[in-house]
């Protein structure tokens, strides 16, 4: 991967100044002011904000899927957005781990195939995948699932699996956006149980959220709104 | 997991919507097969009844003082003294260099004969030779047998003859088995009798006035054939009916331009069907190829795995096309043209039909494919 490195940082995530804009028709809409602060290594940070404060914007910026209009992203001292497009794609594929809203599985993929698809461009042999997929599988409570399509799950089932894909190649980050967001009280608990569990297992979790309940769960929330935001 | 098995299972667990696509593509391809090997089919039987309708050379004897004339060829005169050939020679014209091209050989034997105290001209031919090169006439009661004869339509009415009536010519006895309908041409006023019966009356055993003869006009080497049975029969004079050949090319050359135009056109339309087809497809998975970036796919693995589905189904429509026109143009074939025959499979047909029907899948899947990996991830994700 190439080096655009800039003076070193001590923190895994640096976000600075970073802006985005959005053209609707003739108006331009600022999804995200000005935004300033850190992450680091280990942490379990809730980014929490209203709907359509900015949250998922950010979290898709930082996830190296959206270029921001202004400021840095400096993630382990690189600037995600020095990269070129496939220079971020191998980022991803490498350090990054991403639960999605609305789970985002492949339909005519089994549980199984959703979560070795990530493995696809690796080279890992098949025989690994499949160890490492059981071995997520098991983690997530679904291994009596393994050959079902996504359509013949719940959604906590769903959601589940996307945790399982987003952690199969043990990402050092995990971007979670409102993971719980489609599902009942019940199931949103253990889910977040899980990444709890994920967490102190040393995986760097970033939780998009518009349910502070959500956020006791995390060491620390960032609050969004409009386009800012606050530290708490 | 490999990216091929994004592709297959997409592939094996999409049926329908891959039957769908292999429809559109089924239904491009195979109806540019049908409507290739239709006017494929088309031309040939358009070129073969050409061909055999009526003759287009002449063999006459070499003789200038003669006067008698018959499908406005001079052959001899009326004195009847006629140089004739001799009819065991006749063969030779088969052994001609382009003798697959000839189609019938219909030596004549030409003389005056009296009937009912009047002259009349009568003609020996073989009449399923005859009939064959002259489809155009029709004629009432039955093709004459032995003893019998066809009687042209002024010939009829002048010497009062009608169907079943009987006639004596030098000795023979000759029963009316038909009356030919007025063509306009000189067999109105003609006896016509079978070739031996004929040489009979007239007196010319084993003797032959003129050769009448259909060439087959693929490829219409005439003048070459002309000149090769010229060299076999250096007493005959041999002319080509230039105006029947050119006027049978012409039809051909029409004809051939019109489904050349009629094929360009269904080309364009079929290639703009799978185009179409394979474009929405693609276009539709504009947010899983999203979901494939977010995950770490670079641009080239979302384009494998797209490109790779566009081939199968490509290969598959393509495939089933050509079977399918294939049927489709076997089973029309009689419909649209009488007594006609399918072509048969065109092998080159397939091979093209094939390529075309891959080669427009993946271009069709390429530019869609493409836009779509160009998008931020999240863009894409949103696309639907």
């Amino acid at each position: 991967m190439a080096t655009a490195t800039v003076e070193k940082v001590e923190h895994l995530f640096e976000v600075r100044n970073l802006g985005k804009d959005y053209q609707s028709g003739d108006t331009t809409v600022q999804a995200i002011r000005t935004m300033d602060f850190h992450i680091d290594d280990g942490e379990f940070v809730s980014i929490m904000g209203q709907s359509g404060s900015g949250k998922s914007t950010l979290l898709s910026i930082m996830g190296g899927l959206n270029h921001p209009s202004r400021g840095q992203m400096l993630v382990d001292s690189l600037d995600l957005y020095e990269l070129s497009s496939e220079q971020r794609a191998d980022f991803r594929s490498e350090y990054i781990g991403i639960i999605f809203q609305s789970f985002q599985l492949i339909s005519y993929l089994t549980v199984l195939e959703n979560i070795k698809m990530p493995m696809a461009i690796t080279g890992i042999p098949a025989k690994k995948q499949d160890e490492m997929a059981r071995s997520v599988l098991e983690k997530v409570g679904l291994v009596d699932k393994a050959d079902r399509l996504p359509d013949q799950l719940s959604g906590g089932e769903q959601e589940r699996v996307a945790i399982a894909r987003a952690i199969v190649n043990n990402p050092p980050i995990l971007l979670a956006d409102e993971p719980t967001g489609n599902l009942d009280s019940e199931t949103s608990e253990e889910i977040m149980k899980l990444l709890m569990e994920l967490n102190r297992e040393g995986q760097t979790i970033i939780m998009v959220t518009h349910n502070p309940d959500s956020c006791r769960y995390s060491g620390r929330t960032i609050e969004v709104k409009d386009g800012n935001c606050f530290l708490q | 997991m490999k990216l091929h098995n994004i592709s297959f299972n997409n592939l094996r667990r999409r049926k329908g919507k891959m039957i769908f696509l292999i429809l559109g593509l089924f239904i491009g391809v195979a109806t540019i097969v049908t409507l290739l090997s239709i006017t494929e089919s088309m031309s040939r039987d358009i070129e073969d009844r050409l061909d055999q309708f009526g003759a287009n050379i002449v063999m006459v004897p070499k003789s200038d003082n003669l006067s008698l004339s018959y499908g406005g060829i001079s052959v001899g005169g009326v004195s009847y003294e006629t140089v004739d050939f001799d009819e065991s020679s006749i063969g030779r014209i088969r052994e001609i260099q382009n003798s697959k091209n000839l189609g019938a050989v219909v030596p004549k034997i030409l003389g005056s004969a009296e009937v009912n105290g009047r002259k009349v001209l009568l003609m020996g031919t073989n009449f399923n030779d005859e009939l064959l090169l002259k489809t155009w006439w029709q004629f009432q009661g039955d093709v004459p047998g032995e003893y019998e004869l066809m009687v042209g339509a002024e010939a009829a009415e002048n010497l009062g003859l009608a169907i079943g009536d009987r006639l004596s010519m030098k000795g023979h006895d000759f029963k009316v088995a038909s009356i030919l309908m007025a063509t306009g041409g000189s067999e109105d006023g003609v006896i016509i009798a079978n070739m031996k019966e004929a040489q009979q009356v007239l007196g010319k055993e084993g003797r032959v006035s003129m050769v009448e003869i259909s060439a087959f006009c693929r490829g219409c080497p005439i003048s070459d054939m002309v000149l090769q049975i010229a060299e076999k029969f250096p007493e005959a004079k041999v002319t080509a009916l230039k105006q029947a050949v050119m006027s049978k090319m012409q039809s051909i050359e029409m004809f051939k331009s019109f489904s050349y135009g009629i094929a360009v056109l269904v080309v364009f339309i079929g290639s703009l069907l799978v185009f179409i087809t394979m474009m929405g497809s693609v276009n539709e998975r504009t947010r899983e190829i999203g979901i494939f970036r977010a995950i770490g796919f670079r641009r080239g693995h979302v384009m494998q795995i797209i490109l790779l589905e566009a081939m199968v189904v490509g290969l598959i429509g393509g495939l089933v096309g050509f079977v399918g026109g294939n049927g489709v143009a076997w089973l029309v074939m009689p419909m649209v043209i009488k007594d006609g025959a399918f072509a048969g499979i065109n092998m080159t047909l397939g091979g093209i039909s094939l390529l075309l029907a891959v080669a427009l899948s993946l271009l069709a899947s390429l530019y869609p494919a493409l836009k779509a990996s160009r998008l931020d991830p999240s863009e894409a994700l949103r696309a639907l």
